[in-house]
């Protein structure tokens, strides 16, 4: 204490080292010794938002010319009757140009919604320019096939029209979804630690994951068509045996890779089995356990796409095959866009639920 | 080799609470399996650690040191001979026989304060004991630093966090593997003569394992000398110095020579 200046008493934080805080004070100068990486990356965008947001006007303005060409372009006439909703289209477009345009204005009053989106500035001009192609190529010129390629504004069509046969497919996607890999999760957890910790279960297990386990779970549809009562059920299964998988390896091997000397400290402090299993071997394997789940994920969603095309008939995979029968390839993409929207925002959610129940953990990988 | 006399009172555990245990190693050898031949590590080892005594065991790298305190710890059994603490045969870990390693072995998902708490948690007393992790937080001086997580502290800070876990189980016998082997001198320096404090505030016996000839001068009322693998003892001297002890003391310069010869290391002096 005696060591350090007057003049840095009132100071806070005065040491780098943390070590040299606890010589000099116990840590009485520190209020944060680390401050999380993310504040660092913030900073550039943070200096910035009080400078105008250049970048987004001209965003905005390739928008504004994104609606003009859509709305002033007479569509290409191809024998058949004009494009619904090229009006909406081109209005809805000078509207997200509207938009951009309000939030370079307000600056800083923009609040929480303008921090948000004002990094992606640069995404939403070549957007713009993605789009404008897009209208180009298909409605205006018909540079591309017209039943292979729909212009934005068939898509535009199918989700005002089919919104509920869409909406219905999503939801019976979702759900079947979420039965198996919550089947699949459970399971391969309880699986993969039990291995993990008792020898008799990984003499038994162990060999029969190894061989049934790398089988591709769709490979299995004819036979689960067939064993299982409803092929809601047998979906069910299969999804769940995609997720089982990985999730079981990958518990496993966090478990079994558990430093030994957790499991010294913890019994010479008096830990029962039951404590080391779910107090010591569990959160360590943890880390493995969600790059499990992730892998499960990715495996569980191809394994839903094939089984809806196979057996199941309704959500988003039957929705695609019913689509490509009728020739409908503008219902294609709608159903595929929403089918990006939801696995990506399920594996969002995944690294969200991985970042809070491994916030312990510095420098993990960022989705 | 003759060992000393067991029921001596060590010099500072006469009035002490609560008292600490009294440890007895009794012909004990011990050997490990390695690709199907046998290794033996320790030979016909006998040792008797009086309550609230510390001693230091000293000896080169890979001797079986820590072999010897992990059987003390009772994480293993012994190949031959008898362990006992008080009197009763020592079978399986105990919180009383608490032991500290090399790394500090912090869990890396638990604050520091969840930690400190992990053995009264152990052993479901927690909700009874709470008040006892600040006490140990607020005995190694990491009270601030409850809330944070290890990976945000310093080998020292980490080390200290690991003492903590230790003291807050109130053990009868501390049993420290080379504790301060991985950190920086400075830090070791400051944290010799914490630990000493602590032993003479708290009463435990303490059994100290360091390849650091100073350091177990500096520490230990008493040092044995282990020789290498297998390890049997080779000699034992008594520190008979008053704590706080001070460094530059020319009988501990005395001492050190000694044990340097004894470790054949006479040339280097």
């Amino acid at each position: 204490m005696s060591a350090i200046p007057i003049s840095h008493r009132e100071r806070g934080p005065v040491f780098d080292d943390p070590e040299m805080q606890l010589l000099y004070g116990a840590g009485r100068y520190a209020d944060d010794p680390v401050k999380p990486a993310k504040a660092i990356v913030r900073a550039p965008s943070a200096r910035s938002a009080s400078a105008f947001w250049w970048l987004g006007l001209l965003a905005a303005l390739a928008w504004f010319a994104v609606g003009g060409l859509t709305l002033a372009w007479p569509n290409k006439v191809l024998g058949f009757s004009d494009w619904a909703y090229t009006d909406q289209f081109g209005i809805a477009t000078i509207a997200v140009g509207t938009a951009i345009v309000l939030l370079a204005a307000l600056g800083r009053r923009a609040g929480r919604i303008g921090r948000a989106i004002r990094p992606s500035g640069a995404w939403l001009l070549v957007l713009a320019i993605v789009v404008a192609a897009w209208e180009i190529g298909t409605a205006k010129l018909a540079w591309l096939p017209t039943p292979f390629f729909a212009p934005p504004q068939n898509l535009v069509e199918v989700y005002i029209e089919d919104w509920r046969r869409l909406g219905d497919s999503a939801w019976h996607s979702i759900v079947l979804l979420a039965t198996g890999v919550a089947f699949g999760t459970v399971v391969g957890f309880v699986t993969g630690v039990t291995i993990g910790w008792s020898r008799i279960a990984g003499y038994w297990i162990h060999p029969v994951l190894r061989f049934l386990g790398p089988v591709p779970a769709s490979a299995l549809l004819p036979l689960a068509f067939f064993v299982f009562p409803s092929s809601h059920a047998a979906a069910v299964f299969l999804i769940a045996l995609a997720t089982f998988f990985p999730l079981t390896v990958l518990s496993w091997s966090g478990v079994a890779g558990v430093n030994k000397q957790y499991y010294d400290v913890a019994r010479t402090l008096g830990a029962s089995e039951w404590f080391l299993i779910t107090r010591v071997a569990i959160p360590a394997a943890l880390p493995q356990v969600f790059v499990g789940l992730f892998m499960g994920l990715g495996a569980s969603f191809s394994v839903l796409v094939t089984a809806e095309m196979m057996g199941v008939k309704s959500g988003l995979g039957w929705y695609l095959t019913w689509a490509q029968g009728w020739a409908s390839y503008a219902n294609m993409y709608a159903a595929l866009l929403v089918m990006a929207v939801i696995c990506s925002s399920v594996v969002t959610l995944l690294f969200v639920l991985r970042d809070r129940v491994l916030s312990w953990q510095k420098g993990t990988v960022k989705w | 080799m003759v060992s000393l006399a067991v029921d001596r009172p060590a010099p500072h555990a006469v009035s002490r609470q609560p008292r600490g245990a009294r440890i007895d190693v009794a012909g004990v050898s011990h050997q490990f399996d390695v690709s199907g031949s046998p290794l033996q590590v320790l030979a016909d080892i006998d040792l008797h650690l009086g309550p609230g005594e510390f001693v230091a065991l000293l000896g080169p790298s890979g001797c079986g040191k820590s072999t010897l305190l992990r059987l003390v710890a009772g994480l293993e059994p012994a190949t031959a001979g008898s362990l006992t603490h008080d009197g009763e045969a020592i079978t399986r870990p105990d919180p009383s026989r608490i032991v500290v390693f090399q790394d500090p072995t912090l869990f890396p998902w638990r604050t520091v304060r969840d930690n400190v708490a992990l053995g009264l948690q152990a052993r479901g007393v927690l909700a009874k004991q709470a008040h006892r992790v600040d006490e140990a937080l607020a005995l190694v001086g990491l009270t601030e630093f409850a809330t944070v997580h290890p990976h945000q502290l310093s080998g020292g800070m980490a080390q200290r966090v690991a003492l903590a876990r230790a003291l807050v189980n109130d053990p009868s016998l501390l049993v420290l593997d080379e504790p301060l082997g991985k950190l920086d001198s400075l830090t070791r320096l400051t944290m010799q003569g914490e630990l000493v404090a602590l032993w003479q505030r708290a009463g435990f016996s303490a059994l100290l394992v360091t390849h650091d000839v100073e350091e177990a001068l500096f520490m230990a009322q008493r040092v044995i000398v282990l020789g290498p693998r297998p390890a049997r003892i080779i000699a034992q001297f008594e520190n008979d110095l008053p704590y706080p002890r001070h460094r530059g003391h020319p009988r501990l310069a005395e001492l050190r020579h000694e044990a340097l010869r004894l470790l054949g290391l006479d040339g280097s002096w």
